[in-house]
């Protein structure tokens, strides 16, 4: 039997499709299968199952207090980094200013510059000030290394957002700021929300400029986690991963559902009786 | 004329090197329907905006209720806006949007309640308060955008081609609609579209905008009848421009050689004086044929030429003849089933008018 090309290539890329997701998924789930080992080693496949190393892990004090410091740092600096991130994607979006996209690269820099380059900058930089190895310091490096993930999807969302709103709002006797409030910002709120998990994702996540910022006291799970893989190698290390791999996935979650949630009402009625209506 | 409502003053507005509306001036009588009629481009959203107070003037000044607005945000002009896309509030229902005027003024919920039920009823949707904008058709949006302008009564209603997106059935329709409403209320509307017709079935009064200036304002059947520049004459309806020099101007009348031929026409300024260029322009429909060989009516002005195209047009035929100098003339004729006034192409005719169907028009390059 002859295959023909346009019989092979759909093949082939089916193949491809599978052993990609394979590589990437595979190392996840093994992660997790050892996470519940009963054995004292990286083993695979683990000759039984215990929780042994989730209660060596809860009852490891190390462990709280790195948790306790991603969260002490995850927090703040998401919640400011939304609302500033927000409050300047409005300015981009909206204002007038001149430079906006000169001021847009300042502000997204941190997503391209090196960030081996921003965490030694920033080492420099808060030695200075006095809050290298403190809360504080994780907090602002954080807040700035998570602001332009706000501001790319809230950006997005404003671009969406017809402007005319706006203006009609104000026609109809509402100040700037009540404007904003009533109508610009419900429309962008499910961005808004993105941009915050995004932000607490990217803090708890972060790595290298933690490194550079943290001390022996103040040391949040992801650096935790690269010194202990270090040194003795035990399946705590994998119940950890476990833990960060359930919060990122429900994080993905809440994303998915958020925006499943502020399509609903528009999806409903005569949407394509009202598109072939109204040529835009 | 009654007391004015709004009065325009020299209103000027730059961007950059662009002059986008150029010392336009005008009064607005209360109760008026006035639209600002135009190509795109030609200035009259952006004068609506500054009426609005979206866009601030460079220069000018804008008066409502003998009060200068200039400074005034849009908010506290209390002028409704009817946007061309209607500008709905996608999150709000259609009660939501029909309310936030009336929230922003503080008016209480029962008086609020009483006043969205009202409105809907005038704009004939009782029934869809609790329906979202995209879940209704694109005249319902339109009703309820309109609704929502006018359900705190203000003085003045504007409205930015509010009908351009609807076909052209509801938007015939909506046009009477608003009519209908503006009659009701008594409310003074400015109305911007570029659709001429709409425009002539609409309006009190025509502000004929071109290249961010007034070419002309007044009522629609004066535009019609006694345009003041080509441009008017070629955008409100169909106009056939005739190129001539003045030989004698005799008060209102003035007799003009066009092709050879002494023609009389309307005169319409004080441009009009012997010996200077000047156009005429002639309505299709006022321009009667007769074949050559036929006894050919007595009239103040007649050309001859030759039958180039015929046009069907259900009620009426459009001919196009070739005057004896080359130009074309467009002649439209009541298809009344009269043989001695159905032509064919080749035909040798004579076209006539009346003097008071021609004006004289400036010679003015360009425009």
């Amino acid at each position: 039997m002859l295959l023909r090309a346009d019989m092979v290539w759909p093949r082939v890329r089916a193949a491809l499709c599978v052993l990609i997701i394979t590589f990437l998924i595979a190392p996840m789930v093994i992660v997790v299968i050892i996470s519940f080992s009963s054995a004292p080693f990286l083993t695979f496949p683990p000759p039984g199952f215990s929780l042994q190393w989730y209660a060596k892990l809860f009852a490891n004090p190390l462990w709280a207090s790195a948790f306790s410091t991603s969260a002490k740092v995850m927090i703040p600096s998401a919640l400011t980094a939304t609302v500033v991130g927000t409050a300047a994607s409005v300015g981009l979006a909206r204002g007038r200013l001149p430079g906006t996209s000169i001021i847009t690269g300042f502000i997204m820099a941190p997503m391209i510059v090196p960030v081996i380059i921003t965490a030694a900058s920033m080492l420099a930089v808060f030695r200075i000030w006095g809050v290298e190895g403190t809360v504080t310091g994780l907090i602002l490096a954080h807040t700035t290394l998570t602001i332009p993930y706000v501001i790319f999807t809230v950006l997005a969302s404003l671009r969406l957002v017809d402007d005319q709103l706006e203006s009609a709002a104000l026609t109809l006797g509402a100040t700037r700021w009540r404007a904003f409030w009533r109508v610009t910002f419900p429309l962008i709120l499910p961005a808004v929300l993105s941009g915050l998990l995004f932000a607490m994702v990217v803090s708890f996540d972060e790595l290298i400029v933690s490194i550079f910022l943290s001390s022996p006291t103040v040391r949040p799970v992801a650096v935790q986690m690269w010194s202990d893989v270090r040194g003795d190698v035990d399946p705590t290390i994998a119940a950890i991963g476990t833990i960060i791999l359930v919060f990122s996935l429900s994080v993905l979650l809440i994303e998915t559902l958020l925006h499943r949630q502020r399509k609903r009402p528009a999806d409903t009625g005569q949407a394509d009786e009202l598109a072939a209506e109204r040529p835009r | 004329m009654t007391t004015g409502l709004l009065e325009l003053h020299e209103v000027r507005k730059v961007y950059g090197a662009v002059t986008a509306v150029d010392a336009v001036s005008l009064n607005l009588a209360e109760g008026e329907f006035l639209s600002l009629l135009g190509p795109s481009g030609s200035g009259k959203t952006t004068t609506l905006q500054m009426i609005a107070g979206l866009v601030m003037p460079t220069s000018g000044g804008i008066m409502l209720s003998g009060r200068p607005i200039g400074p005034l945000p849009p908010y506290k002009r209390d002028i409704g806006m009817v946007f061309q896309n209607y500008a709905l509030f996608p999150h709000m229902t259609v009660a939501g949007n029909v309310a936030f005027p009336l929230e922003m003024r503080g008016v209480g919920k029962a008086e609020i309640a009483r006043k969205v039920e009202t409105v809907l009823k005038l704009v004939e949707l009782p029934a869809h308060a609790d329906r979202y904008p995209r879940q209704l058709s694109g005249g319902q949006q339109q009703r309820i955008a309109l609704a929502r302008a006018i359900v705190f009564e203000p003085k003045l209603l504007l409205m930015d081609e509010p009908l351009g997106a609807l076909d052209k059935r509801l938007r015939e329709q909506m046009q009477i609609e608003i009519k209908h409403l503006h009659e009701r209320l008594g409310v003074s509307i400015i109305y911007v579209t570029h659709d001429q017709d709409e425009a002539l079935v609409m309006s009190d009064r025509i502000a004929v905008f071109n290249a961010g200036r007034i070419e002309q304002i007044g009522a629609a059947d004066v535009l019609y009848e006694q345009p003041a520049t080509r441009f008017v004459a070629e955008f409100i309806g169909e106009s056939n421009i005739l190129a001539g020099r003045v030989i004698e101007a005799k008060g209102d009348t003035c007799i003009i050689d066009v092709l050879g031929q002494r023609l009389r026409a309307q005169s319409t300024g004080p441009f009009a004086t012997a010996g200077t260029a000047v156009l005429i322009s002639v309505r299709p429909e006022r321009v009667r044929l007769a074949h050559t060989s036929s006894a050919v009516p007595d009239a103040e002005n007649r050309l001859s030429g030759q039958v180039s195209e015929v046009i069907y047009m259900g009620s009426s035929r459009k001919y196009v003849i070739s005057l004896a100098g080359g130009n074309p003339l467009t002649a439209v004729q009541q298809a009344d089933g009269d043989p001695a006034r159905r032509f064919t192409v080749g035909d040798a005719v004579v076209a006539t008018w009346g003097s008071a169907d021609a004006v004289t028009l400036h010679d003015t390059p360009g425009s």
